[in-house]
């Protein structure tokens, strides 16, 4: 028979031509885990990378709050109601440049026309900011005792960089202890998201069967609900003399209720196809135990994909909770976070004569919209092998 | 339904590989895998897919046992049910353990079959599939010896290391991922793999069709050598005669879940006693078109398992029905001594085979 598209050489087992070529040009790819190629292909993502900057930094500047604001962000001053912000200047009225920069001091005066204090920035006082200025003592990070502040100037004048709200708080002060409570409550609601979905999912896609029915149609009911309607309905129910930690949890487990549902399906789905993939037979047969495929072939293999879905759902929670606060409903005052911040700029008057009271809205579209450029970035880098 | 050894194929598969006194290592009976299609709000069962439907074969230690058809035949199928990969409807898989014990493998509870485990292993035929990209050769080919603490450390290292030498692949690879490796060294480490326990049976699913054909040559060799150096026993499944041809000591064609002629290698391709081996035969590539050959072509698709065609159901592709294979299903048959088929008129048809 001459069937010699079958010819079988006589040495055995020496790799061929074609694959020593592939092995070398792979040879230091190869040695590189998946999880490196991902992150050197978001590296390339220039957009992603600056959002994530911007991220780190936003989340440093809320971690050490106390010591970036110069003010303490629960006290209200009557002197400077509502003030415009202050910027920094390098030269003053005579043109003259001071390396230094420097803020003015303020004038108020009673507009008896509108029955308004109007500040004005006062030419004659001149107060340089400095670095590490001693103000009021706190805990940095809740353990270092200090009494140093990032940046200040000395008494009386004052820096309010953002302007002052309707009780004389230093705006940015209160916007980045708001954002402590707004930035969080996205993590935390996305942590439980993450449990929830990867959970159930994997149980769901996992055993198959009655169970995997339950879920699916509990999920279907669940999504099935206008989700910010659902969110305003258990807020509201939640009783109003809890602690101000204890609604915030609450208010991150409302949010999650609803995110994880999809994260679930799509870990199922993807557990449903490793559970056809031949390395999770081939661990069977080797005689792994249920956990053992669900811990080394499943989730590690879905990681990609739960974060991706985790980061790109993280806006979505910011936004609610802005939503939720704004409307009154979620954080409470005296706790400050961006959606309460922003209940001050509820009416056009404020918006059109105080137009820095909705300088924390524009805290809340530079995060949403740095999750989302981040999100997307993980999006592209992930899987640059496929399953 | 139950099964009895009596049954007229067993017996004739029992004169088929009756070269040695010994039991076969392994004896499948009248092995069904029935899947339910499952429909509607409730999931009710509205049929079953008959992917394996009354199959009965063994093996002879230290031979290689082919399984051939087409995609959707089976094959697949029975190869995880024997081990246990899937949970057979109805059916005996015995397997003879090295002290002659036999082992009902569809009955093992699950502590004995992570013992079972140990003997049969499988190969598979994806090779992009068949390894988990996270982890590197070390931990993939360890994976084995790691669950069942068979070593660890350096121990498990010089391990992993002879088992990758073993199959041609360097140790010095055992850090690296499964992208940097091409399809024919994959199926090496799946090999290296499914060698780490010291099994005796291996079941080889297809484990070269998805390879170029050069590189098939050289898979099949090493397993070949392998199976010399550690007296393994196979489970060969293909789709292709040419690589059945090389490997396999007897084969068992399969269609739509039924066994439709089984007999020695030689006997298969001298004189084929079914048209669907001879289709097979003749869908062997030819690389030298003037040889005259009249070639029938097997024309149209895999009838689906879960509604097969009436009486024989291979008459609605077959070149040489007759009316009575429209009704009337032909059981399978001992023609000659140890060549069974499936087929109305296997004793009459003078169908093309091929000297090997
Ligand atoms: N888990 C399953 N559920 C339902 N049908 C299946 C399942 N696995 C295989 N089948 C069906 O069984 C038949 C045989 O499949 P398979 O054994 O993979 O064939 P082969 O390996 O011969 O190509 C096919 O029709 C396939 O669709
Ligand atoms: S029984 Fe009839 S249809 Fe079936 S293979 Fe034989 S000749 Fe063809
Ligand atoms: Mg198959």
């Amino acid at each position: 028979m001459s069937d010699q598209s079958l010819t079988l050489p006589s040495a055995v087992s020496e790799p061929q031509a074609g694959e020593v070529e592939i092995n070398l040009s792979a040879g230091e790819i190869g040695q590189l885990s998946l999880w490196y190629l991902i992150w050197r292909r978001f590296l390339r993502n220039r957009l992603a990378v600056a959002a994530t900057f911007v991220l780190l930094l936003l989340y440093l500047m809320v971690a050490l709050a106390e010591f970036i604001t110069p003010y303490d962000h629960l006290i209200s001053n009557e002197d400077f109601v509502a003030r415009a912000p202050q910027l920094p200047r390098f030269r003053d009225e005579t043109g003259q440049f001071h390396f230094r920069p420097f803020v003015y001091g303020t004038t108020t005066e009673l507009d008896t026309y509108n029955l308004d204090w109007v500040h004005k920035d006062d030419t004659t006082q001149m107060y340089p900011l400095k670095l590490f200025v001693k103000g009021a003592p706190y805990k940095l990070l809740g353990l270092f005792p200090s009494e140093r502040h990032l940046y200040g100037v000395d008494a009386p004048g004052t820096v309010f960089l953002l302007g002052t709200d309707r009780l004389g708080r230093d705006l940015f002060s209160r916007i980045i202890f708001g954002g402590r409570i707004s930035l969080t409550v996205g993590l935390i609601g996305v942590s439980l998201t993450i449990l929830f979905g990867s959970v159930m999912g994997t149980i769901s896609g996992y055993f198959g069967g009655p169970v995997d029915t339950v879920i699916q149609r509990f999920i279907e009911l669940l999504m099935s609900f206008p989700s910010i309607a659902l969110w305003a309905a258990l807020a509201a129910a939640m009783p109003a003399d809890i602690t101000i930690v204890t609604r915030f949890f609450l208010i991150s487990i409302i949010l999650s209720l609803i995110g994880w549902t999809s994260l679930a399906r799509q870990v199922r789905a993807k557990v449903l196809a490793f559970r056809e993939m031949e390395f999770s037979s081939a661990a069977t047969a080797a005689g792994a135990s249920h956990f053992r495929i669900i811990m080394v072939h499943m989730l590690p293999n879905a990681l990609s994909h739960i974060i991706v879905i985790a980061t790109l759902a993280i806006p979505g929670m910011i936004l609610a909770e802005t939503a939720l606060s704004f409307l009154g409903l979620g954080i409470l005052p005296p706790a400050v976070s961006w959606g309460t911040l922003l209940q001050d700029a509820q009416t056009v008057g404020v918006v059109i004569k105080k137009p820095w009271l909705m300088l924390p809205g524009a805290f809340v579209i530079v995060s949403v919209l740095s999750f989302n450029f981040l999100g997307d970035g993980i999006r592209d880098a992930v899987d640059p092998f496929a399953l | 339904m139950t099964t009895t050894p009596t049954s007229p194929s067993d017996t004739a598969v029992a004169s088929v590989e009756s070269g040695s006194g010994q039991s076969p290592l392994l004896e499948v009976r009248n092995l069904k895998m029935h899947f339910p299609i499952r429909k509607g709000f409730l999931k009710r069962v509205v049929g079953h897919v008959k992917a394996v439907d009354d199959v009965t074969f063994s093996v002879e230690r230290g031979t290689v046992f082919g399984l051939v058809g087409e995609s959707g035949c089976g094959k697949s199928t029975t190869g995880r049910c024997v081990i246990r990969l899937l949970k057979a409807t109805a059916g005996e898989i015995v397997y003879t353990m090295p002290d002659d014990e036999p082992v009902h493998i569809e009955a093992l509870d699950p502590e004995s079959l992570r013992i079972m485990r140990r003997h049969i292993q499988i190969v598979f035929q994806d090779p992009y599939a068949s390894l988990n990209p996270r982890l590197t050769l070390k931990q993939i080919v360890g994976e084995p010896l790691v669950i069942n603490n068979v070593s660890q450390g350096q121990d498990l290292q010089d391990r992993v290391a002879e088992l990758l030498r073993r199959v041609g692949l360097s140790p010095e690879h055992m850090n690296r991922y499964p992208h940097a490796f091409s399809g024919g060294q994959r199926q090496r480490i799946s090999l290296a793999r499914a060698l780490a326990l010291n099994p005796r049976f291996i079941v080889a699913d297809e484990p070269v069709s998805a390879l170029d054909v050069s590189v098939q040559a050289q898979i099949l060799n090493l397993i070949k050598d392998l199976r010399e150096e550690f007296g393994l026993t196979y489970l060969f499944i293909a789709h292709n005669m040419s690589v059945i041809k090389h490997i396999c000591d007897s084969v068992a064609v399969m269609y739509v879940g039924q066994i439709v002629e089984m007999t020695t290698t030689r006997q298969l391709f001298r004189k084929p006693l079914h048209p669907y081996t001879e289709a097979l035969l003749e869908a062997i590539p030819v690389p030298d078109p003037r040889r005259d050959r009249h070639r029938i072509v097997l024309e149209g698709d895999v009838p689906n398992p879960a509604d097969p065609p009436s009486g024989c159901y291979f008459h609605p592709r077959c070149a040489y029905a007759q009316d009575v294979c429209r009704t009337e299903t032909p059981p399978l048959a001992e023609h000659t001594p140890g060549h069974l088929a499936r087929c109305h008129f296997a004793a009459e048809l003078e169908l093309k085979g091929m000297t090997i």
